[in-house]
């Protein structure tokens, strides 16, 4: 039948924000021309449209950008008390709060997402991670980790585009906390909300030089890496380039902390709550268009459920309602640029190939823009590669199994270990699960929920280190133990 | 079709073959539902399909002749400045009102609009058998051809499932094809949401025409969540027998926006078929002024005010 109950178009407004045409570096305080860099342009993955040239960054800017970073650590950020820097990051939270609608539409509009994942989750929880660690400045005494824990100086930081406003606070927010100074390289798809963020940092009253944000593709990051002041890397992205900058790190006296890729399963006991757990399939890997490092990209489903589950998986896919990001019912955006798109095509692809067989929700894709339906695969093996790499896109491999060590055999069969997810009515066989799994984060009866407090990170080829709660401040202090 | 015989044992052993419902997640669905934003004639749409689903119910120890027939009057034509509103799905009064609801209704033009009988002793059910299928003779006999009946909620906290279920079968039996019957759950009694989706499988594997929330006399009532689930249920008992169940939130649904929240959840989780008087109902009294007033808006473009609407 054909639906009376079509929903209206409902887009936000995008009058709030202002995209100026061309971005200089943020050095020192200010907005700066590259020194002889070229130019690249950012683009609307849902309509192509370029928003806005950026600038590349060469290694002299980040010569630049790591020298002012430092001279703000000696000189102001590392005189100063804890509660005078949680005052910083106080003011940076509100504001972030106060600009959210701002924030959520450019970051939409940059990256693809739907506005109501950067409205109720992204934005939310960048400001979320400024006050939790405003919190912690004036008490890291008390933070386990010795007395007076020291900063490390200039942190050098590289983020990922899936979320770029949340990953940058998981960045910002804990380095200046300890005392630390930073130099922050954006993803080359997704950099207008960093941009948008050295504009805050001044309507903060930021000391000149603390956060320095610099734009570019992997040269600036490599760069960055192997600039000798920097005294610390954190870097979130892919796990390819996590082991490049572990080599070019190794012998010196950098530390370094990586979140990087994953294969996370979501493993469905037959006595798990149905619908709640369709749900959190759906929210594990259509999420974020499924460009989500922690994905629950492996259903693992107890094969004497699998028929039922399917079926009522079908059924709520092809609900998810796919198109104009800013529109504030859509539930599933674009995909972040040509290139991850064209990534997604060939490793499914290669599920058609190997065998697998593909089922993708009946949603009409628009013509311009980078757009991918929700699909799962079934009669996927753990020989597959669509049930070993990482798609980081909207496409899930279902794999079942018969009994519960099963499932954690196959679980833990992946060179990577940075989430899992288990549904289960039974307490008892979700806390041997949990006990047995080796991932970093493991949810229970719900998927991809985040908390500044909970610390964040990966097993095996998925990480070192982590992010958020008191574990997070770790990576951005030298104690006793380091 | 379903293994249940009405005993205790097949009752019990059906109800645990049904998957549980995680109460986080149920609510967090609902809430997310909740975040759709309906504009434009998508809005207008959802405001008039409502007053067509809404059960125009009073239900008082102090209902007079005069305040039910005022009812039935706005019943018919809920907005007397546009004959265009479409008219309520039900007018749900008590059972000696039923033959005033009915008269009153068929002198003014609405004859087509069902009179809706609470009965089996509602709100509590605390009566005989004897007494609940006399009550559903009574309102039957006087002209309602939707019977609301609650459910034995004692019995079902007690365990004697066997108990609500011939309750329910003897009431469907007394209906037959005069009346259609509603069984009312008492959400806010039953509490958990496993309950609930126990509750709603029970009342339709008897017989229930439709399930609904609550008899508005208990708080909360028809939340979101419970709404999602008793959703589901109805969707999942059709895959299982290829029969439509209807559902019918009541109490504590006031203003237009919770109405259309109400809408995307049928739309969302039972899906589009349900979106039809026949088979969604939303019991209310108040809510028929606020979805008024909102058309109003969208039709002239200003609020004009309470004043504007009738109150009955």
């Amino acid at each position: 039948m054909t639906n009376p109950f079509e929903y209206s178009l409902a887009p936000e407004s995008t009058s709030i924000v202002k995209i100026e045409s061309h971005y200089n570096l943020y050095i020192d305080g200010k907005f700066q021309a590259s020194k002889g860099g070229k130019k690249f342009v950012t683009v609307n993955p849902a309509t192509e449209k370029v928003l806005a040239e950026i600038s590349q960054a060469t290694p002299a800017d980040v010569d630049k950008a790591v020298k002012a970073a430092s001279e703000a650590y000696r000189k102001v950020w590392s005189k100063l008390s804890g509660a005078e820097r949680g005052k910083y990051l106080f003011r940076i939270a509100r504001i972030l709060q106060e600009r959210a609608r701002e924030f959520a539409v450019l970051e939409t509009m940059d990256n693809g997402k739907p506005i109501r994942e950067t409205r109720d989750v992204d934005i939310p929880l960048a400001a979320a991670h400024f006050f939790y660690h405003a919190g912690w400045a004036d008490k890291l005494d008390y933070a386990g980790l010795g007395e007076s824990p020291k900063a490390h100086g200039v942190v050098g930081q590289i983020i990922p585009w899936n979320f770029p406003l949340l990953m940058l606070s998981w960045k910002i927010a804990p380095a200046l906390a300890t005392g630390n100074t930073v130099v922050l390289k954006p993803a080359e798809t997704t950099p207008l909300t960093a941009l948008l963020f050295a504009q805050v940092c001044e309507q903060a009253g930021l000391p000149k030089g603390v956060v320095n944000i610099i734009t570019g593709d992997g040269s600036t990051g490599a760069a960055l890496v192997n600039h000798p002041g920097v005294a610390k890397i954190a870097f979130t992205g892919s796990t390819e380039v996590g082991k490049l900058i572990a080599r070019s790190v190794a012998g010196s006296k950098k530390a370094l902390t990586l979140e990087l890729g994953g294969k996370g399963a979501n493993i469905i006991f037959e006595d798990a709550p149905i619908d709640e757990t369709v749900e959190g399939i759906i929210n594990g890997i259509y999420f974020n268009q499924g460009h989500v490092c922690c994905a629950g990209s492996r259903l693992l489903i107890q094969e004497n459920i699998k028929e039922e589950v399917l079926d009522k998986l079908k059924r709520r896919m092809a609900m998810i309602r796919l198109g104009d990001p800013l529109d504030k019912n859509t539930d599933l955006g674009a995909i972040n640029s040509a290139a991850q798109l064209a990534k997604i095509h060939e490793l499914a692809d290669s599920g058609d190939s190997e065998g697998a067989e593909r089922w993708s929700a009946p949603c009409k894709l628009p013509e311009k823009g980078f757009w991918f339906p929700p699909t799962f695969f079934t009669g996927v093996s753990q020989a597959h590669r669509i049930a070993r790499e990482e798609i980081f896109g909207p496409v899930l491999s279902v794999i079942t199994f018969r009994t519960p060590s099963e499932a954690i055999e196959k679980a833990n069969n992946t060179p990577f270990g940075l989430s899992a997810g288990i549904w289960s009515d039974k307490g008892s066989r979700i806390l041997w699960s949990a006990k047995e799994l080796k991932a970093g984060v493991i949810w229970a009866n719900t998927f991809n929920k985040f908390d500044p407090a909970s610390p964040f990170g990966g097993y095996k080829e998925s990480g070192w280190g982590r992010e958020g709660g008191r574990h997070g401040l770790a990576a951005y202090l030298k104690g006793e133990h380091s | 079709m379903l293994a249940i015989d009405g005993s205790n044992p097949s009752i019990k052993s059906f109800l645990k073959t049904l998957s549980p419902v995680d109460q986080v997640g149920a609510e967090a669905r609902a809430a997310m539902l909740g975040t759709r934003s309906i504009k434009t004639s998508s809005k207008l749409w959802a405001i008039e399909t409502s007053i067509s689903m809404i059960d125009l119910t009073t239900l008082e120890g102090a209902d007079t002749p005069g305040k039910v027939q005022a009812i039935c009057t706005k019943a018919v034509r809920p907005d007397p400045g546009d004959p265009t509103v479409p008219h309520v799905g039900a007018v749900c009064v008590y059972n000696d009102m039923v033959s005033i609801a009915r008269e009153h209704l068929d002198k003014n033009g609405g004859k087509e609009i069902p009179v809706a009988a609470v009965s089996t002793a509602f709100p509590s059910g605390r009566a005989s058998l004897e007494v609940k299928i006399h009550d559903t003779q009574d309102a039957i006999a006087h002209g309602a051809t939707e019977i609301d009946m609650v459910i034995d909620r004692g019995a079902f906290l007690a365990g004697d499932l066997s108990k609500v279920f011939t309750e329910i079968v003897c009431i469907k039996e007394i209906c037959g094809d005069q009346a259609h019957l509603k069984v009312i759950l008492e959400t806010g009694e039953l509490v958990t949401y496993d309950n609930v989706r126990r509750a709603s499988f029970l009342a339709m594997a008897a017989g229930a025409d439709f399930i609904k929330t609550s008899t508005g006399k208990v708080s909360p009532a028809a939340t979101p969540p419970v709404v999602l689930v008793m959703l589901e249920a109805v969707r999942d008992y059709y895959a299982m027998t290829g029969k439509r169940i209807g559902v019918k939130p009541a109490g504590g649904i006031r203003t237009t926006k919770d109405a259309i929240k109400q809408l995307v959840l049928v739309n969302e989780t039972a899906g589009p078929e349900w979106l039809t008087p026949e088979l969604f109902r939303i019991g209310a009294s108040a809510l028929l002024n606020d979805l008024l007033m909102q058309r109003m808006k969208i039709k002239s473009g200003n609020y004009s005010g309470r004043n504007y609407v009738t109150l009955d």
